[in-house]
C-alpha cells in the first residue's frame, strides 16, 4: 500500500516537472530555428530571400505552428510512447540518438565516482568518529569541512592547474587523444581512463566529505548505544565492533542518501564535463541550451528526473532490507 | 579586600560583550574561520573599490589585455593599482583582474544577500502559516514543497536562465531566478520546529494568558527560532552562490558584468590553460573555493548553536 502511494507521488512528480521542463523554453522569446537559420548563414555567407517561408516550413514539420496546448498534448503522448521527438539544432538526429551517444560517459564517470566516494567517505567518517583511531586521521575533519562546500567544478580547475598546467602529468580535457580512433583496444581504454582521472577525482574530493561528515555524525551518537558498550565488555575485539556493531549501524541513513546524491551527482557532474569537455549529457546539455534545442532540452531534463525518481524508488524498497526495524506494510 | 570585592564584581562577571563574542568564537572554531575568511574577502573588496577604479578596470577594453600578474608593484607613480601595474594581472578582454576581482566579489555577494534574503523570508513566512495555522493551508504548502524537493532545481534554473533573452539578464535577474526555486528548504526546516514549538508548555502559557496570536508568533516563537532561522538564512546564501555560479559557468550569467562566476566560465571559454594565462581563471577560482569552505564552515558552527547535541567531541 505504501509502495503504490509512493509509486503514484513519484509518476506525479515526473508529471509536474515534465510540464514545467515542457512550457519553460517554449514561452522564451527565443526561436531555436530562427538562431539555427541565422547561425547557417552567418557560417557560409548566404543569405536566403525567403527565410520567413523556411522557418515557417520548419515549424510545420516539427509541429511547433499548433497552438501550445495541442503541442503539449501531443508531444506528451509520444513521449509516453517512449519518442521523445527530433533535435531541432542536429536534425537528423533524434534525441534519444544524442542522449544514448552521451550516456555511457556519464554513466561511467558518475557511478563509479560516485560509489568510490561512497565507500572512501564512510570509511573516513567510521575512523574520524572511533576514538580508537590514530589522531591524524581526526585531524583530516577539518580540511573536509571546507572541501565539503567546495563545488567539484572549482576543484577540477584546480587539478587542471597543478597536475596538468603545471606538472604536465595528464591531459587538460577532452576524452581521449584527439586523432585516436575510437575503438576496443587496449591503449584506447587506458587513453578514456587517463582522460577521466581528473574529472573523477574532482568528483571524488568534493563528495567524499559529505559521506564523511553524515558518517560521523551517526558514528558519534551510536558509540554512546548501550549495545556497544556491551559488546565492548563481552571482550569482543575492536575489529568485530568497529565492523560489525558499529559502521554497520551507522550505515544505514547512508544508503538512504546515496540515491539523493545521485540526483545531486547528475547536475554537477553536468558541469565537470562541461569544464573537460566531455562528450557526456552535461555537454549535449550545454549545446541545448545556448541553442534553445526544445526537444533535446527536454530529453535530458526528463531523463535525469525519471533516474533521481527510480533511484529515490529503489531506496524505498531496498531500505527495509537492509533495517529490518522499518516495514512498509506497517506503515 | 572586601571593599574591592563588593565594588568590582559585576565588573569581573561580566565581560564587555564584544569579549564574549571573540570568546565564543574561540571555541566554535569552524564558525570563527569561517566569519574570518568573510571578513578578508571583504575587505580585500572594501579595498578594491577604494584604491582601484573599478567601474571601468574591471570592464573590457580598459586595460593592455593579456598582462601577467606583478605582485611586486602594489602602487605605481600614480599611486593608483592597475594604471600600468597590475597586480593581479589582465585578461584576454582587457580587464584589470585586480578591479575584476573586487567588483566580482561585490555582485557575488549581492546575489547571495539578496536571493539568502528573499528565499529565507518566503521560506519562513510559507512555513509558519503552514505550521502555525495547520489545516487546509497546511496540506497545500506541505504539498507543494514535497512535490518540488525531489526535482533537480538547478537544471530548472538552467532552462529559465537560458529562456531569457540574453541582454535582460542582469546580477538582480540572476538573484531572482535562483531564489524561485529555492525556498522548500527553510520553509520545511520551519515548519518542522514551529510544529514542535507550538506543543510546547510556554507557548501553551501564553495563549492561556490571553497574548493574540501575533504575539505569540513574534514574542514567543521568534526568538527560539533564531538560530535555525540564521542557519537557513546562511544556507540559502549558499545555495544562491553555488547556484548563480553553475549558471554562470554555463554561460547564462549577465555577461557584460565582472561577477566571479563570468570570469571562471569567459576563461575557460577562451582556453586560458591551452594558452598558458593561468592566472586568470585561478583567481576567480580561489576566491569562490575561500567563499564555499567559509560559508560551509559558518554553517557547521551555526548548527552547533542550534543543535547542542551536535558538538564537537574531542
Amino acid at each position: 500500500m505504501y509502495l503504490v502511494r509512493r509509486v503514484l507521488f513519484l509518476l506525479f512528480v515526473i508529471w509536474v516537472t515534465s510540464t514545467i521542463i515542457f512550457f519553460i523554453p517554449r514561452i522564451s522569446p527565443r526561436n531555436p530555428i530562427r538562431e539555427r537559420l541565422a547561425e547557417l548563414s552567418r557560417s557560409t555567407g548566404y543569405a536566403p530571400k525567403d527565410l520567413e517561408k523556411i522557418v515557417q516550413a520548419y515549424n510545420q514539420k516539427f509541429g511547433l505552428d499548433k497552438p501550445l496546448a495541442q503541442q503539449y498534448a501531443e508531444y506528451m503522448g509520444s513521449v509516453l510512447r517512449g519518442d521523445l521527438g527530433p533535435s531541432l539544432n542536429q536534425y537528423p538526429k533524434t534525441v534519444w540518438e544524442l542522449i544514448l551517444e552521451a550516456l555511457p560517459w556519464t554513466i561511467g564517470l558518475l557511478i563509479s565516482t560516485t560509489l568510490i566516494s561512497f565507500v572512501l567517505g564512510n570509511m573516513l567518517g567510521a575512523l574520524t568518529a572511533w576514538p580508537k583511531s590514530p589522531r591524524w586521521v581526526k585531524g583530516l575533519m577539518a580540511p573536509m569541512m571546507m572541501l565539503q562546500g567546495v563545488p567539484p567544478y572549482l576543484l577540477g580547475l584546480l587539478l587542471i592547474f597543478f597536475v596538468a598546467f603545471r606538472a604536465k602529468l595528464l591531459p587538460m580535457g577532452g576524452a581521449y587523444e584527439i586523432g585516436t580512433r575510437v575503438s576496443f583496444t587496449a591503449q584506447f581504454i587506458f587513453d578514456v581512463l587517463r582522460h577521466q582521472l581528473l574529472p573523477g577525482l574532482a568528483l571524488v574530493l568534493s563528495s567524499v566529505a559529505f559521506w564523511a561528515l553524515g558518517m560521523r555524525g551517526m558514528g558519534i551518537t551510536i558509540q554512546g548505544e548501550d549495545y556497544v558498550n556491551f559488546a565492548e565488555h563481552k571482550g569482543l575485539g575492536a575489529m568485530v565492533i568497529f565492523r560489525d556493531y558499529y559502521v554497520r549501524n551507522a550505515l544505514l541513513p547512508q544508503v538512504t542518501g546515496l540515491a539523493l546524491a545521485f540526483g545531486q551527482v547528475i547536475v554537477s557532474g553536468v558541469l565537470v564535463e562541461q569544464l573537460f569537455g566531455l562528450p557526456g549529457l552535461g555537454g549535449l546539455l550545454g549545446k541545448a541550451i545556448t541553442a534553445n534545442d526544445y526537444f533535446v532540452i527536454f530529453g535530458i531534463a526528463f531523463f535525469i528526473i525519471i533516474s533521481v525518481t527510480v533511484l529515490m524508488l529503489l531506496v524505498d524498497i531496498v531500505y527495509p532490507l537492509l533495517d529490518p526495524r522499518i516495514r512498509i506494510d506497517s506503515k | 579586600m572586601t571593599t574591592l570585592a563588593v565594588n568590582s564584581p559585576a565588573a569581573v562577571l561580566q565581560p564587555k560583550r564584544s569579549t564574549l563574542v571573540l570568546r565564543y568564537l574561540r571555541r566554535n572554531k569552524s564558525l570563527g574561520f569561517g566569519l574570518a575568511i568573510l571578513l578578508f574577502l571583504t575587505l580585500f573588496s572594501i579595498t578594491g573599490h577604494l584604491v582601484a577604479d573599478v567601474n571601468k578596470l574591471a570592464y573590457p577594453l580598459a586595460v593592455k589585455p593579456k598582462q601577467p600578474p606583478n605582485p611586486l608593484c602594489v602602487f605605481d607613480s600614480t599611486m593608483k593599482i592597475g594604471k600600468n601595474c597590475f597586480v593581479l594581472g589582465t585578461d584576454f578582454y582587457g580587464r584589470d583582474l585586480f578591479a575584476v576581482m573586487a567588483k566580482g566579489l561585490g555582485q557575488t555577494a549581492r546575489i547571495g544577500l539578496l536571493a539568502g534574503v528573499l528565499g529565507t523570508l518566503v521560506g519562513t513566512l510559507l512555513g509558519f502559516t503552514s505550521a502555525y495555522f495547520g489545516g487546509a493551508i497546511d496540506t497545500v504548502i506541505r504539498g507543494i514543497t514535497e512535490v518540488l524537493l525531489p526535482i533537480p532545481v538547478f537544471l530548472i534554473q538552467v532552462l529559465i536562465a537560458g529562456a531569457i533573452d540574453k541582454k535582460s539578464v542582469t546580477v538582480d535577474t540572476m538573484a531572482l531566478i535562483v531564489v524561485m526555486l529555492a525556498w522548500m528548504g527553510p520553509t520545511r526546516v520551519i515548519r518542522s520546529q514551529v510544529l514542535s514549538m507550538r506543543e510546547r508548555m510556554f507557548v501553551n502559557v501564553a495563549k492561556l494568558s490571553g497574548m493574540s496570536n501575533l504575539e505569540i508568533i513574534f514574542k514567543e516563537i521568534m526568538p527560539n527560532l533564531l538560530p535555525f532561522l540564521g542557519s537557513a538564512l546562511v544556507g540559502q546564501v549558499f545555495g544562491a552562490i553555488f547556484a548563480s555560479f553553475g549558471l554562470a559557468v554555463f554561460g547564462l550569467g549577465p555577461l557584460r558584468e565582472p561577477l566571479i562566476g563570468n570570469t571562471v566560465y569567459f576563461a575557460q571559454y577562451q582556453a586560458s590553460f591551452f594558452n598558458g594565462w593561468w592566472w586568470w581563471p585561478l583567481w576567480p577560482s580561489m576566491a569562490l573555493i575561500l567563499i564555499f569552505g567559509a560559508l560551509t564552515l559558518i554553517m557547521v558552527g551555526l548548527d552547533e548553536i542550534a543543535n547542542p547535541r551536535v558538538r564537537r567531541s574531542e
